[in-house]
């Protein structure tokens, strides 16, 4: 899963840093990623995963690194 | 304390400051308003006028020794102040938002507290730098990075414009956080009078707003680190600076429709004198026009009411939701828009009195200054903004 999405990330998130050279845990924001641009990666998550981010976790802190997103993105597919 | 009331101060101590800032409204903003218009200058008299009132550390917290007034009485004071002089209103407006800022980001610093304290017991004026070169008009953008060595910081910065850049005794400026940081990973630095420098790039000849004096300015500044702001500029822009912007510029746009209408009211009144017993043609049309800024009202009080709840119940997830922003900017949109067209309909009221700079029905300078609403962050910007969060909002 850390590969999905790292590799919409790496489409979508417009970062100024190589996202190969940021751990999980960095900040993605910090990396240059625009809420303009977390709009597309969400956009590109739910087309992935095939879920939908409910809009309690359409905040700046569920997109601010990798494993924030892994954690969301696997809180909704649990029930699958 | 200056409580001692020179001429043209009004406040006496019965007063609330609403009482206050309403009766210097119509007794020195309204009496110079002409003037800053005309030539273009800040409005010392009213700025003066609400300094010895003590109107500028209003949002100040209790615990700082501020008077820490609600947010909606703030608003009405734009309000009422926008009624004669927009120009005196924006200022007023402005400087409040930074105080927001300060108030709300920065009691976790100790230097930052005492700054509070000192605002309110000097009544200090703050300005805001978050324009600049290069960006586009993109507040959540920097070219200039903040740099920070053995415990001090500089910064120098090219702003497109600076309101009452010249006449503030503080400012406070959006730089990216360090060198190596991206253009939206900001800072807000606060830039004390005596450390930075001014240089004036352009011209302030503006069709209206005219007394809010905003040329560009190269910035030169520096000072101790700790007046680097210890949050993130994103999070004090979605939770502070964007929503109580949008909040009491929506409150001076409503102040100007509300002494349009009132201009218009008089004309009518005057034309309904002239022939006793007949209402005159004119009338339907201010009744057209008065439903127009009730609805007005309404949508900015509750909006702004709604903000000010969000802010006191200190959850900033409550003001970074999708829903609250897409409120916020539609409100910014809508009031911009309707002040423009209240203050047009006031005009075919008033025909050729309103249309005259000299007569008591003048509205040159409200339509001038109406035009401004929906430049500051364009709507369009706005509508953009809007367009991409309606792709991810699920509920309304």
């Amino acid at each position: 899963m850390i590969e999905s999405i790292r590799n919409i990330l790496k489409e979508h998130a417009r970062l100024s840093t190589d996202i190969t050279t940021l751990s999980d845990t960095a900040d993605l924001y910090q990396a240059g990623m625009t809420s303009h641009a977390s709009v597309n990666v969400m956009l590109a998550l739910e087309a992935s995963f095939d879920v939908e981010f409910p809009d309690r976790m359409l905040k700046r802190t569920v997109f601010q690194s990798v494993s924030s997103i892994r954690e969301a993105v696997e809180e909704l597919t649990a029930g699958k | 304390m200056t409580t001692a009331a020179p001429q043209g101060d009004v406040s006496t101590p019965a007063a609330s400051p609403l009482e206050t800032v309403t009766r210097i409204a119509s007794e020195v903003a309204r009496v110079h308003a002409d003037s800053v218009d005309r030539e273009g200058r800040f409005p010392v008299e009213a700025m003066e006028a609400l300094k010895r009132a003590r109107m500028l550390g209003l949002l100040v917290p209790a615990s700082l020794g501020g008077p820490e007034v609600p947010l909606d009485q703030v608003a009405s004071m734009c309000e009422a102040l926008a009624h004669h002089c927009a120009s005196t209103a924006m200022v007023f407006a402005m400087h409040h938002i930074q105080v927001a800022c300060l108030a709300r980001h920065g009691m976790a610093s100790p230097m930052l507290r005492a700054y509070l304290t000192e605002l309110n017991e000097k009544q200090l004026l703050i300005a805001s730098v978050t324009s600049e070169v290069g960006v586009g008009g993109e507040m959540r953008a920097s070219v200039t990075a903040v740099e920070q060595r053995d415990g001090r910081f500089s910064l120098d910065k090219d702003a497109t414009t600076i309101s009452y850049g010249e006449h503030a005794d503080d400012l406070l400026a959006t730089a990216r956080r360090a060198p190596d940081a991206p253009r939206n990973d900001q800072s807000l630095v606060l830039l004390r009078k005596g450390s930075f420098t001014l240089e004036r790039t352009s011209n302030w000849d503006t069709m209206g707003m005219r007394g809010t004096c905003s040329p560009g300015f190269k910035v030169r500044s520096t000072g101790p680190s700790e007046h680097v702001l210890p949050v993130a500029f994103a999070d004090i822009a979605s939770q502070t600076m964007v929503p109580v912007s949008h909040v009491l510029w929506g409150s001076v746009w409503l102040g100007i429709a509300a002494g349009a209408v009132a201009r218009a009211r008089a004309f009518v009144r005057q034309q309904a004198r002239a022939k006793p017993g007949t209402v005159p043609p004119t009338a339907s049309r201010l009744a057209e026009v008065h439903n127009l800024l009730q609805t007005m009202r309404a949508s900015v009080h509750e909006v702004s009411a709604e903000a000010g709840r969000r802010m006191a119940a200190s959850d900033p997830e409550a003001l970074s939701s999708i829903s609250f922003s897409l409120k916020m900017n539609n409100l910014k949109v809508s009031a911009s828009t309707l002040v423009a067209d209240i203050v047009h309909r006031a005009l075919l009221i008033c025909g050729i009195q309103g249309y005259k700079n000299d007569s008591p029905f003048s509205l040159g300078r409200y339509l001038r200054d109406a035009h401004s609403a929906a430049l500051m962050i364009g709507n369009d910007r706005i509508l953009a903004t809007n367009a991409s969060l309606l792709l991810v909002l699920k509920e309304d």
